[in-house]
């Protein structure tokens, strides 16, 4: 780690501390070398209505979705994308958003993805930033562009595919859509544009833990106690599971994702990015209706094998 | 149907649009974010009259009003913090604002296609906005009976 940690005391209950700053030390932070803030919000123009002065912007599908395949770029355009943010591989990178660090934690799960070793969560993120006061800007970022080396996109260890989801039955799944996708019972209304999935309802045997769960409502993150209480006590996860967290299209579930992989220490959990656009699409995969969490289906595949 | 010319000021504010480079139409969204008036008194304690775009993250309501002479007036309302949001919706309602209910209804459904912001904003994001231009044209059918 490049920079010194958040000695914050709520942090230090955490599995994985290092993973967060509190709006405090990103203030005294501001300006150091080797430090880049990244703004990822869900609306694409938000960032330019004001932003934590000397933060850049990295929008999740302009510039992280590859724009053909539905993938997210690779090892060249990644490198090109943060090389102009002036990021570097050893550079510690703090990403904030909108809407509680739901797409920051999209973010940092696609850093994630290429490696990135030193990169944090601005602990509630925008809305906290705003809310205490601080300063925000709409000042141009004058960015000293870095060289960002090409690399590998390595995608098993933290990223599910549908043969994945198919392979791990029997192994905990949670599902961290509102409750009317889970159950399937969100309907068609007239003059609605397409839905996105052709089928309601969720992957048999997943719990319903809706992402915003993990939040206090000043968007920070909530205690470990009260996040022992969720996902150990009601989900019933038990040390040492293999999870697989999915949503609608992977982005709600990279929150719950960073809760379980950093906050309470789970190893080897995935985001099944493909999630309900995909499950709720294909042909011949289970699916179950309402608030029963149903039953997991014998794992099926080649990868079933292995696990 | 035969093809329909755009009305004049829809076909101005693509004009708008597609004479920038990318980079600047996002800053032209935000303009139009920053345009979109506050609601008439009338209708400022009254957003349960208005209808929710649902399919947006976050709550737009759009709410029409037809004169006697079957001109059409679109109020709405979105968040500051939600501007792409808010442009969407600026952009309808200063488009559709004055025009004929038949004129209305006679914007093509891919109006929001050919403003060039696919790749600036996103196919998905563009979507939020195709909803509202669909959500407006179901209330104006509604209201506006031929």
């Amino acid at each position: 780690m490049t920079i010194e940690l958040d000695p914050a005391s709520k942090f230090t209950a955490y599995a994985h501390p290092e993973r967060l700053v509190s709006t405090e030390w990103l203030q005294a932070h501001l300006g150091t070398a080797g430090l880049v803030v990244v703004e990822s919000d869900e609306d694409v123009l938000l960032y330019e209505t004001g932003h934590i002065p000397g933060s850049v912007k990295i929008d999740w599908h302009t510039d992280l979705n590859d724009p053909v395949n539905r993938d997210f770029v690779g090892s060249a355009a990644f490198a090109a994308v943060l090389g102009a943010k002036g990021i570097a591989r050893d550079t510690t990178v703090v990403i904030y958003g909108d809407k509680t660090n739901w797409w920051a934690a999209y973010a940092l799960w696609v850093f994630s993805l290429f490696g990135h070793t030193d990169v944090r969560l601005l602990d509630g993120g925008r809305d906290k930033w705003i809310a205490e006061g601080r300063s925000v800007t709409t000042d141009a970022t004058v960015v000293a562009p870095a060289v960002y080396p090409e690399v590998e996109r390595n995608d098993a260890p933290i990223r599910a595919f549908k043969d994945d989801v198919l392979a791990h039955f029997g192994n905990p799944l949670i599902d961290v859509r509102s409750p009317e996708e889970y159950t399937g019972a969100r309907t068609t209304m007239p003059a609605y544009p397409e839905e996105g999935a052709l089928r309601g309802g969720h992957i048999p045997s997943a719990a319903s833990v809706p992402w915003a769960r993990a939040a206090a409502p000043d968007a920070s993150f909530k205690t470990r106690e009260e996040l022992d209480a969720i996902y150990k006590g009601e989900a019933g996860l038990t040390e040492g599971d293999n999870v697989i967290a999915y949503c609608r299209i992977g982005e709600r579930s990279s929150h719950t994702w960073f809760v379980l992989t950093h906050l309470l220490g789970f190893e080897g959990v995935r985001n099944y990015d493909g999630s309900w656009t995909e499950w709720g699409n294909a042909v011949r995969v289970p699916i179950v209706l309402g608030a029963d969490v149903g039953v997991a289906p014998a794992p099926v595949g080649a990868a079933a094998l292995t696990r | 149907m035969t093809a329909q010319a755009l009305p004049a000021q829809l076909a101005a504010i693509r004009d708008d649009f597609l004479a920038l480079e990318e980079r600047d139409r996002l800053m032209l969204l935000l303009e139009f974010s920053n345009e979109l008036p506050e609601l008439p008194e009338r209708y400022r304690d009254h957003t349960d009259l208005f209808e929710r775009v649902e399919e947006c993250q976050t709550p737009v309501y759009i709410f029409i009003e037809v004169e006697e002479d079957r001109s059409v007036h679109i109020f709405a309302t979105a968040p500051r913090e939600s501007p792409t949001t808010r442009g969407f919706v600026s952009i309808i309602a200063q488009g559709l604002d004055g025009l004929s209910v038949e004129e209305a209804l006679d914007v093509p459904d891919d109006f929001p296609d050919s403003i060039g912001l696919r790749r600036a904003v996103s196919p998905l994001r563009l979507r939020g906005m195709s909803a509202m231009l669909a959500r407006t044209k179901r209330q104006l059918r509604e209201r506006a009976p031929q």
